[in-house]
């Protein structure tokens, strides 16, 4: 039992003055994404099917290397705070922050890998 | 984790079902949930009938009828009976509203009644607003200012007073808050989409010079961006406001602090 006025519950601990950040990064990166992904799309899916070599050449080349690499930092970034504020909503405490580093840990490794994947293929 | 089920004690079960009124031919029923802090029981869903012939056309008449003339233990909330002071919110027929102007003619079938969802109940229909109420009181619902009192009044042009429209009508009924989602699971630290309304009504007023101030106090991951625009706020409130575009234009006035 804790003798807390109605008042001192609601304030809580303050606000923390942060969350704009994050939300402006949703927008921005919401809005690039609507671009970069149908073509990262269209891509991919033209190369579905197609020769080995096929595939490593068009991936070697510029655009296609620049924009797999976008969709892959950007698209996993924007994935990493979509995650985490879904964590926020649904758990509590220890287990909050438990999958909130799970996710950045496998958000940034995913990345690290695919752009890796993408030099081999590129470079 | 959230709780995606009710805990056992809070089960509702079916309860008394009462008779039918004699000789009446237009006869409504009423399913209507019960909770009784001193008996120890779990809920219930009473059943009642009414002669739709002698009863007014707003379903607060209906629970009026049932607690003078049927069950006198029947508990709930009013006070105006014209939507102004916001006392009657409950769910009816599955949306937060005043049952003091729903009409029972809205609804098809048989008219459930139960208290504001996610809300700890104090009895019957009676939901524990203890916590929205300080949250509306942590938002500072009034005017702050610095400079020296003028001697006559605050002034305002006709245009800025125009701002306040569909802000100012709130009544403080809960019917948003209590069906928004995020405040279901994060009610203790989100604020809601009532108390971000009123919160954004002394923002965008003229005369307040707390303005600073009070988007300092909102600039919080838990308190103001819990809000996902699911727009439960907007289809529900019995008002006719729209809190969901309250709370996206003080999300636009921080991000223009920044950007």
């Amino acid at each position: 039992m804790r003798f807390l006025t109605d008042r001192k519950r609601a304030e809580g601990r303050g606000a923390a003055h942060a969350g704009t950040e994050h939300h402006w990064y949703m927008q921005v990166s919401a809005v690039g994404l609507a671009f970069i992904v149908p073509a990262f799309i269209f891509l991919f899916g033209s190369l579905l099917g197609a020769p080995y070599e096929h595939v490593i050449a068009v991936l070697s080349r510029p655009f296609p290397a620049i924009l797999s690499g976008l969709v892959l930092v950007f698209g996993l970034a924007h994935f990493r705070k979509g995650a985490q504020m879904m964590i926020e909503d649904y758990t509590r405490k220890s287990t909050r922050k438990a999958l909130v580093m799970l996710v950045i840990i496998l958000t940034y490794g995913l990345t690290a890998a695919g752009l890796f994947a993408l030099a081999k293929i590129a470079l | 984790m959230v709780e995606f089920a009710l805990p056992k004690n809070s089960r509702i079960t079916t309860g008394k079902t009462w008779p039918k009124p004699a000789g009446a031919t237009n006869v409504r029923k009423f399913q209507i949930y019960r909770w009784n802090p001193d008996d120890g029981k779990n809920p219930s869903l009473d059943t009642y009938f009414l002669d739709m012939d002698k009863c007014g056309p707003m379903v607060l008449d209906a629970l009026i009828k049932i607690k003078n003339e049927i069950d006198p233990t029947l508990t709930f909330r009013r006070s105006c009976r014209e939507g102004i002071c916001g006392s009657c919110a409950m769910n009816v027929d599955g949306i937060n509203t005043l049952a003091c102007i729903y009409g029972l003619d809205e609804i098809k079938g048989d008219v459930k009644i139960y208290p504001l969802p996610h809300m700890s109940v104090v009895k019957d229909l009676i939901p524990d607003l203890t916590h929205f109420y300080a949250q509306h009181a942590s938002i500072m619902p009034w005017l702050e200012t610095k400079t020296n009192r003028p001697a006559k009044e605050w002034r305002q042009s006709i245009e800025d007073r125009k701002k306040l429209d569909g802000l100012y009508e709130c009544v403080m009924c809960a019917s948003c808050s209590t069906s928004c989602p995020s405040y279901w699971w994060n009610g203790d630290k989100y604020l809601g989409p009532a108390a971000l309304l009123h919160a954004y009504r002394w923002i965008i007023d003229s005369r307040d010079e707390a303005t600073g101030e009070r988007l300092d106090d909102l600039e919080d991951p838990f308190k103001l961006y819990r809000c996902h625009t699911i727009m439960n706020c907007a289809k529900t409130c019995p008002k006719g406001l729209n809190p969901a575009q309250a709370i996206a234009d003080i999300k636009k006035m921080l991000i223009e602090r920044h950007v």
